[in-house]
């Protein structure tokens, strides 16, 4: 075998990728990048030639199950007020596995029994390790996990309970899968309560 | 240069004549001294764990950080500028990377990436693990995720450049000289636990307390 | 493939008399043995029984029964289940075991971490010093009875959370304000540092001065990281050199240990889950795969059919992308910079994608549950995993191989490199890859299989020169036969449950115990678990393929030149999160 064959055959490889980049730029003519198919294109199979991503002009879209950190979800009340959907039943304190997230159970100012209401929500963003099981256990869709990764800063991450209310609608417009499969569980669960009361 | 970053570059009460834009800018000391920092970021080659692949997939070809002019990893701290802390932070690696960070030239910047490097992440409560690194160094940006995606770097990145466009010469902490940290901070060693030279007195204090408590109660056991 | 007598039918009380006894707890299998006899009994099973891998080793501390058990995994390389015994001294110090390193020498650093954490002595080990933590570290962390200084609980869920769950930072809590405790009355202006390296240097071969055709040569000590570029992390090693060959080498680890079991002691059995994706952060997935086996095992429950066959989608997809990396990296650590390494990253970052889009997290997928996965794949996603694996991953694959497999560079620089003969493998408890290329046809799919992996037609690649070219070869046949089982496994894929428990944040676990091990990309992955029947493991011990793989780094390197040193450490492919925990 001719010594230097295996080279040439490898720069064959570089050379080949080489070319692709302009064939394929020239096939792309100006819809390569900035656009939905031009990044669609260069995620898929048939991608070659320039791979980049051009963040932060242009994004790559997160996937619907995409977990970043937890927020809490409150429902718009008709007069703007925020009906918190939490009950602070303690199941994502319990499940948390870095153990980072902090409840204050509420209680009634007069009574001073427990209402199903958190008085104190705190997440440690700096212990918090994305696992999703808060969101995944609990049983009010309270709790979901967030798309936004641009979430940098020049201080350290203690989220309380301001830092962590979204909007129920915001839920909707990250997740639609999601929130229409839930919102049609809800829907059955409160129609069956409606014909067992009646019965 | 291209014609936009001289354009970014010129303060914005002098008008350029048409026929010089592109060859000429006029502007201030620190402007042109930050705009030579930001734009040629020299990150340290060096990971500590899971978010140090991040790191790598944010220089490979996907997203490639060179766009930034961060692309030069540098193994000496000799070379770099920034020193991203790429995951969790232990005791017998810190006075690794406080030597690490004392020999890097100024102007330096830390970035802490991920949980782990900003707080202790997930793994906090464990017995060989610092808290944070800003426990030791000063940390200009801290990226929250676990491990942050490539982008999530690159837009803590960003930011490191927003600061650097703020900053003074006059003001930053390595010309400044009053705090005796601003350069250089002393290495921790490691003894029964790991000890900060900085807390030695505080240490020495609250041990002797101990001591004394735990006599206290002896007697009274007995 | 023909079961040998399983040795749970073989009467060995009867042949050690008094000194070997079953292990009738229930739920736990296996023998007791007394330390005297321990070495006896070792040297029975390996060379009258066949038990030549040693696999796992590891502590376990019984607190209230007032007993330092010590636990050995031993399979045979011709396959077939494996045996386990155990022996125990109290728990009062010194405690003493004898070494079985004369016997398996896979089990050097085994031991060395059982003495690190667990203050287990083991006589006649040649150089036991700490491992993970450094010399001088005061106490054994792993032992029940040790508290760090952010202690809130023996257990978690912590009853600081919730319900009056006020956020107050660990640091305010500990008592020196920081992660850090000393014992009452510590001086740190009087004390008297016990040089850390001391041990260290002591251990490596003596470093000498000769005169060689009347010129005086030293040999000389070179320390690679713990800040290197080529050490893949944090790790560091002590060469000394003569000239550029290497004479004597110790790998000095521990600098990114986490903590992992002790704080996988604490956590709920659900709650592991999310921390073994950060031990090989490469392949997370088949990381819950190690642990959900083991977990169900002790459980005894099925898994959904439909889960089973995403569990080997999922983990075959992690090995190719792994299998790139080390590829790709491995070249860079050969000077290629970072061409190969650049391509190798483009595919992994399209197997990312799959994992995104199915478990939220391109590193830390989190997706396996006891008894299934935590969601279904949509088709959108298994549309993509075809087009990988029909179309993209064969052609790539392809590319690499005529990138690279015939460069007389790559040739020259790998061929007769590093050997390992079959018998030093097995002998130092290679697994994986490393223990493939050496040419002993060993993987836990085949040998002692587990999910479904028996109903796939792929075959075990084997290379048998033990160099370092077959090293790189052997990764390349594993791709392929990866991208033969999932062709299978993506058309034969049925509709059906993924999970066959309801989901749910509490466990019930049985007491007992159980080995749970999968192959995986670097080598064998297992996970010992002990159940006490409590809502948290009572034991929780990783047996990690880096960790135990580089036992023989020191074998492998000596004798050759300090450049190679890099290149074979980066074929052993090590991953710093797994191999320090």
């Amino acid at each position: 075998m001719m010594t230097g064959k295996g080279i040439l055959k490898g720069l064959g490889v570089t050379l080949k990728r080489f070319i692709d980049t302009y064939l394929d730029d020239l096939r792309w003519w100006g819809k390569r990048y900035y656009t939905p198919e031009g990044i669609a294109h260069r995620s898929s199979k048939d991608a070659k030639g320039v791979f980049t991503i051009q963040y932060p002009e242009e994004k790559l879209p997160v996937p619907e199950e995409f977990r970043y950190k937890p927020f809490l979800l409150y429902d718009e009340g008709p007069n703007g007020e925020q009906n918190i959907r939490c009950t602070s039943c303690g199941i994502c304190a319990k499940a948390c596995p870095p153990q980072c997230i902090w409840i204050v159970r509420g209680t009634d100012p007069q009574t001073g029994r427990p209402v199903p209401q958190p008085a104190g929500f705190w997440i440690d963003a700096d212990i918090c390790m994305s696992c999703g099981f808060c969101a995944e256990y609990c049983p009010f869709d309270a709790i979901k996990m967030d798309h936004n990764y641009e979430v940098a800063s020049y201080t350290r991450n203690l989220m309380d309970i301001n830092d962590l209310l979204k909007p129920v609608s915001y839920y909707a417009s990250i997740r639609p899968l999601n929130y229409a499969r839930e919102e049609e569980a809800r829907k059955a669960k409160e129609a069956a309560k409606a014909a067992k009361s009646q019965a | 240069m291209k014609d936009e970053d001289l354009r970014d570059l010129n303060l914005p009460n002098y008008e350029i004549p048409p026929e010089l834009t592109g060859q000429l800018a006029i502007t201030t000391l620190d402007r042109i001294y930050n705009f030579g920092r930001r734009s040629s970021l020299w990150p340290m080659m060096f990971g500590l764990a899971c978010c140090a692949i991040e790191m790598i997939c944010a220089q490979a070809g996907r997203y490639d950080m060179a766009r930034f002019g961060m692309e030069v990893m540098r193994p000496s701290p000799r070379q770099s500028d920034v020193m991203i802390v790429a995951g969790t932070v232990t005791k017998k690696m810190v006075p690794a990377i406080i030597r690490l960070y004392n020999q890097m030239p100024e102007p330096k910047y830390v970035v802490a990436m991920g949980a782990c490097a900003s707080g202790g992440g997930p793994f906090k409560e464990g017995y060989n693990v610092v808290a944070g690194i800003d426990k030791f160094l000063p940390v200009d940006v801290y990226i929250p995720g676990c491990p942050p995606t490539p982008q999530a770097l690159i837009h803590g990145m960003i930011l490191l450049q927003q600061k650097i466009d703020r900053q003074s010469i006059k003001h930053v902490r390595w010309y400044d000289g009053k705090k005796e940290d601003a350069v250089a901070v002393p290495v921790p060693y490691l003894g029964p636990d790991l000890i900060d030279p900085r807390r030695i007195p505080e240490i020495k204090a609250k041990a002797a307390e101990l001591a004394a408590q735990e006599q206290q109660i002896a007697p009274q056991q007995a | 493939m023909t079961t040998p007598a399983p040795a749970e039918t073989l009467d060995l009380a009867a042949r050690f008399p008094g000194a070997v006894s079953a292990d009738t707890r229930p739920g736990y299998t296996g023998w007791i043995v007394t330390p005297e006899k321990l070495l006896e009994f070792a040297q029975f099973v390996r060379d009258e029984l066949g038990y030549d891998y040693l696999v796992n080793l590891c502590a376990v501390d019984y607190l209230p029964e007032n007993r330092m058990e010590v636990v050995y995994n031993v399979f045979k390389t011709t396959g077939g289940p494996g045996l386990t015994f155990k022996t125990w001294a109290p728990r009062t110090d010194p405690i003493e075991i004898p070494s079985v390193i004369s016997i398996w020498p896979g089990a050097d650093f085994q031991e060395r971490e059982a003495w690190d954490l667990y203050g287990v002595k083991f006589i006649g080990h040649p150089d036991l010093r700490r491992i993970l933590m450094w010399e001088g570290f005061e106490g054994h962390p792993m032992r029940k009875d040790w508290q760090e200084a952010f202690y809130d609980e023996d257990v978690k869920p912590f009853k600081r959370r919730w319900p009056d769950g006020k956020h107050v930072y660990a640091e305010k809590r500990a008592v020196y304000g920081d992660n850090i405790n000393f014992k009452p009355g510590f001086d740190p202006e009087k004390w008297t540092p016990t040089d850390p390296e001391e041990a260290l240097y002591k251990s490596l071969k003596k470093y000498k001065s000769e005169t060689t055709d009347g010129i005086e040569t030293d040999h000389i000590i070179v320390n690679m990281g713990p800040q290197h570029p080529s050490t893949h992390g944090v790790f560091r090693a002590v060469v000394v050199l003569d000239g550029e060959t290497v004479v004597s080498l110790k790998p000095v680890m521990g600098y990114l240990h986490r903590n992992h079991e002790k704080i996988g002691e604490r956590n709920t059995w659900l709650q592991n889950m999310p921390y073994t994706d950060r031990l090989d952060y490469f392949n997370s997935m088949t990381n819950n795969w190690g642990y959900a086996l083991a977990v169900e095992k002790l459980m005894g429950i099925p898994v959904a059919e439909r889960a089973e066959y995403i569990r080997v989608i999922m983990a075959e997809l992690s090995r190719i992308q792994n299998h790139l990396i080390l590829i790709g990296m491995l070249l860079n650590d050969l000077g290629a910079y970072f061409t190969p390494a650049l391509y190798a990253f483009e595919e992994r970052e399209l197997i990312l994608d799959v994992f995104e889009a199915v478990s939220g997290s391109r590193m830390m997928c989190n997706y396996f549950r006891f008894g299934g996965v935590v969601r279904d794949i949509d088709e959108d996603s298994l549309r993509k995993i075809k087009d990988l694996v029909f179309d993209r991953l064969p052609r790539k694959i392809e590319e690499f191989d005529r990138l690279l497999t015939e460069n007389e560079i790559i040739v020259s620089r790998l061929k007769g490199v590093a050997p390992l003969t079959a018998e030093e493998a097995i002998a130092y408890s290679m697994a994986g890859p490393m223990l493939r290329a050496s040419g002993v046809p060993y993987d836990i799919r085949r040998a002692d299989p587990y999910g479904i992996y028996d109903r796939f037609d792929f075959d075990v690649a084997v290379r048998y020169n033990g160099d370092m070219y077959d090293r790189y070869l052997i990764r390349v046949d594993e791709m392929h036969q990866s991208i033969r089982i999932l062709q299978q496994a993506v058309k034969s894929i049925p509709e059906g449950p993924i999970a066959s428990q309801k989901p749910s944040y509490t466990t019930k676990v049985p007491p007992g115990e159980s080995y749970g091990r999968v192959e995986g990309p670097k080598g064998e992955l297992g996970f010992y678990l002990v159940s006490t029947g409590k809502p948290n493991p009572w034991r929780y011990h990783v047996r990690t393929p880096s960790f135990v793989n580089l036992t023989a780094l020191e074998k492998m390197c000596i004798g050759t030149k300090i450049a190679d040193f890099v290149a074979i450490l980066g074929a052993v492919d090590i991953v710093l999160g797994e191999l320090d925990r």
